[in-house]
């Protein structure tokens, strides 16, 4: 049975620090490299005594610091001035003093974190409970008030008898061998035990099922009402206060919405051209503001030039052309008339013109009318 | 008395302990069944936090119309409150690290403690900016994440940089106190035969081996840990601060802010502590480690920090007045002597006047008085945060918009539930955990460290 198991270690106990200073010591001087102090406390000068270098976790506290400290200040500057610049108090994009704060948190978040996991998981290997020190009588008097030295079979110049010989030297009592356990040495991975697998699916299930329940279903019962559930007329909803029940009210009788005036000539388009009289002069502003709305409104079917030759391609009827002498002829107001009303299939603009832009557009198609037909005075 | 060796340092225990009577003593409170006075503690607390969670339900299901708060005094318990408890944490992490930098050893009774009531004192606080803002469940919006808006969150100002102080100082908070705690769970994995109690012990003292190749970097790590903790701690009340100074309200918009907040923190943290301490010492018995040393040295700190409060106090009135600003002028004149005098006066009389009572020696060592004191400046640095908040909203600028502001019966619930949830976390904690960092103690123990060849 013994000679199954493995050797880790000879492990010896001390009843003060000093004794134990003194066996690291000597166990450095004999030339061990694989041995350890094990003390319920760190022991003043046990560094000097085991000859260890200084410990290297500043770097890492440096490195993931100053990492923190850059990756703030470059997304800090991405967001505000790359991404969505956004004026806030009249301060510049880029407004460093304001970001100090949050860099400064940042930098000792990420060098805190980093340096805890780094000495954790890189530096100690742990979470480890497989040692072969573990659940050992020698672990039990270090964790309390002894101390103790441990001298691994790894040691390249480990031999029984020797290491018991220097034990024994420096005076270590329970002079102890620490074997390796079955299931240490294997190294079988636990992972893949149907039992741990099922944990996992269980635990995925649950997570994953909650978090939906939470973001689709909770968040929307009361008191999750999104500020929606309030004592108040909603649009479409049924009123208590008026008798025939609309929550929306239709505006008084005869109210004009602002900019909106009536047209008066609706189906009267000879009436309108009598009457109706341009009041945009022509001007370079007017013309300009007539031909972008000509060329978005009404190029389309008319052509850009007005001679009806429509990019739409037979889709629809193509359109008289606008230098016939008709509607040369017209005054200002029947066009006015054409497009506030519409004529047989061509549509009416007035919901997407406004009054003074149709006289534009009518100003302009003025325009392009003398470009083709321009009269004898124009060459002067 | 007899004359001092001041070339010697005190020892940092009363009388000469067995380190194996030390363990025995701190583990005590975790391998006995807790007894009838417990239970009574924690029903009590427990109907506390009952109250909380009524008031929040209330708060979340009706709104926060509930409050006493409307226009202009917006800001009022919900905020109090939060300056209130984060400045109680402020003393954990000044025991922990600062006067772990400056080597003070007598630190090492308190500091487990003294950590653990940082962590829950910031939880209590992170509360309630989330309450605040009535819809606690839409606070995600609160970090900075690529989201469905696209917008991002506003980082010019004090009320994100809050978010960002106080998760880091939480995190950090944490992570200090747990790194500490890892040898001690180990020695309660060695110390229990109970099975499930191993397996708890096993995964959370991570297999630690008191091997002296881990220790060598621990302290390494505690040290940096320390390091980054102190500016970490001065930042966070100065950002709470900054809440208030850097808005244009008379009474807020003022640079003494940051330094007499922090020194307000740790004030009220050390009262804190110091009363809490008080009873942990008699129930468990640890009059020997947490000696009446301990506390005097608390006490000078008190009383250190509250003449830094009591000069603040005086300075802001000096500048209101040097600056020649009505508007700064009339906001203090109207702390003094305007409708909530009451407060201000209860305030200078607990934060200003009962501390210098320390600085009587027989005072600073007599528990009971210290105990009595240490309440009065708990209670003094609440009222700071409600005359600095609600008397300076209640009346600015335009006198039309004045109005007097009356906390509801659910602002009260709110605010005695908070002490509620914060007490059951440190009853819990006192069950759960060594309330007294083994380890630590056993290292100052006379006698605990090799006897120096060099010396
Ligand atoms: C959808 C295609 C289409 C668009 C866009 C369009 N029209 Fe027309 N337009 C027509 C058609 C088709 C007619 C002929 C209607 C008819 O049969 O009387 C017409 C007729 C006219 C007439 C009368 C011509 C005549 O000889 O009777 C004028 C003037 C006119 N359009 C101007 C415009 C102006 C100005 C615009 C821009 C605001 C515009 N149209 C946009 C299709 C269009």
């Amino acid at each position: 049975m013994m000679s199954e198991k493995i050797l880790y270690s000879y492990t010896g106990i001390f009843d003060t620090p000093d004794e134990v200073t003194h066996a690291a010591e000597e166990a450095v001087k004999q030339g061990y490299t694989k041995y350890d102090v094990n003390t319920p406390y760190p022991l003043h000068g046990m560094n000097k005594a085991m000859k260890l270098p200084a410990s290297k976790l500043g770097y890492v506290a440096l490195i993931f610091g100053l990492s923190g400290t850059l990756g703030a200040l470059l997304s800090l500057w991405w967001v505000s001035a790359i991404d969505y610049p956004l004026v806030i108090g009249g301060k510049p994009f880029f407004s460093f003093p304001a970001y100090i704060p949050v860099i400064f948190e940042v930098t000792v978040l990420s060098a805190a974190i980093a340096t805890v996991l780094a000495m954790l998981f890189f530096f100690f290997k742990l979470p480890n409970n497989a040692h072969p020190l573990h659940a050992t009588d020698y672990m039990k008097k270090v964790s309390n008030d002894k101390y103790g030295i441990v001298i691994q079979a790894e040691d390249p110049i480990f031999d029984e008898a020797s290491v018991r010989k220097f034990l024994e030297s420096v005076h270590a009592k329970d002079i102890n061998a620490v074997y390796w356990a079955e299931e240490e040495i294997t190294h079988k991975h636990k992972i893949f035990e149907p039992k741990f697998l099922t944990f996992l699916l269980v635990v995925v299930i649950l997570t994953s099922g909650t978090t939906y329940f939470t973001l689709n279903k909770l968040m929307f019962m009361l008191p999750f009402n999104w500020m929606m559930e309030q004592q108040k007329q909603n649009p479409q909803q049924k009123s208590l206060v008026f008798a025939d029940g609309f929550g929306m009210r239709k505006p008084v009788e005869g109210t004009i919405a602002r900019g909106f005036l009536p047209y008066a000539f609706k189906g009267q388009p000879d009436l309108a051209g009598e009457k109706l009289i341009n009041p945009i002069p022509i001007s370079k502003e007017s013309l300009q503001l007539g031909q972008t709305k000509f060329d978005i409104y009404c190029s389309p079917c008319h052509g850009y030039q007005g001679e009806g030759n429509s990019r739409l391609r037979g889709q629809y009827p193509n359109p008289p052309s606008l230098h016939s002498e008709k509607v040369r002829t017209w005054s200002d107001g029947r066009i006015f008339a054409v497009l506030t009303d519409g004529q047989n299939v061509m549509p009416s603009y007035s919901t997407q013109l406004s009054v003074d832009e149709r006289w534009a557009v009518i100003n302009y198609v003025r325009a392009l009318q003398r470009a083709l037909n321009a009269k004898e005075s124009d060459l002067q | 008395m007899s004359t001092i060796d001041y070339t010697r340092e005190l020892s940092v225990l009363e009388g000469k302990h067995a380190l194996r009577e030390l363990d025995d003593l701190i583990a005590k409170p975790l391998e006995t069944k807790p007894d009838k006075k417990f239970y009574i503690a924690l029903a009590i607390t427990l109907s506390m936090t009952g109250l909380f969670v009524l008031g929040l339900a209330l708060t979340f299901y009706y709104g926060i119309g509930m409050w006493g708060n409307n226009i202009p005094v917006a800001w009022a318990f919900d905020i109090v409150n939060f300056v209130f408890w984060v400045g109680i944490g402020h003393a954990g992490t000044l025991i922990s690290a600062i006067l772990f930098l400056f080597r003070q050893k007598w630190r090492t009774g308190i500091a487990r403690f003294a950590e653990g009531m940082t962590v829950f004192a910031v939880m209590t606080a992170g509360l309630f900016p989330l309450i605040h803002v009535g819809r606690p469940w839409l606070a995600g919006y609160l970090f900075p994440y690529p989201n469905q808006h696209s917008v991002w969150v506003n980082f010019t100002s004090p009320l994100l940089w809050d978010v960002f102080a106080v998760s880091t100082y939480l995190t950090v908070s944490l992570i200090f106190w747990y790194v500490g705690l890892i040898p001690d769970l180990a020695t309660l994995r060695e110390r229990t035969n109970h099975k499930i109690k191993k397996v708890v012990y096993s995964i959370f003292s991570l297999g630690w081996r008191f091997s002296n190749r881990h220790w060598h970097h621990y302290e390494m790590v505690y040290l940096i840990l320390a390091g980054f903790a102190t500016p970490l701690v001065l930042s966070v009340h100065t950002i709470v601060s900054f809440d208030f100074a850097v808005s244009v309200i008379p009474g807020w918009h003022t640079t003494i802010f940051p330094p007499y907040f922090v020194a307000g923190a740790v004030f009220s943290g050390f009262a804190m502590v110091q009363n809490v301490l008080i009873m942990i010492r008699k129930i468990f018995n640890y009059e020997h480690i947490i000696t009446v040393d301990t506390l005097e040295k608390m006490n000078k700190i008190m009383l250190l920090t509250g003449s830094m409060v009591g000069y603040a106090y005086a300075m802001e009135f000096f500048i209101a007045w040097y600056s020649g600003v009505e508007a700064e002028r009339f906001a203090f004149l109207n702390r003094a002597m305007g409708p909530y005098a009451w407060a201000y006066w209860i305030m200078v009389t607990c934060n200003v006047v009962s501390p210098q009572l320390f600085w009587f020696k027989k005072i600073r060592r007599t528990i009971p008085v210290m105990f009595v004191i240490a309440i009065f400046v708990n209670i003094g640095m609440w009222l700071e945060r409600f005359v600095i908040i609600v008397t300076s909203l209640s009346r600015d600028f335009l006198p039309s918009s004045w109005a007097y502001y009356k906390p509801t019966l659910v602002d009260g619930m709110i605010l005695i539930g908070s002490f509620g949830f914060f007490f059951t976390w440190i009853l819990l904690f006192t069950k759960a955990l060594p309330v007294v960092s083994m380890a630590e103690v056993k290292a100052v123990v006379d006698g605990a460290q090799p006897s120096h060849k060099e010396h």
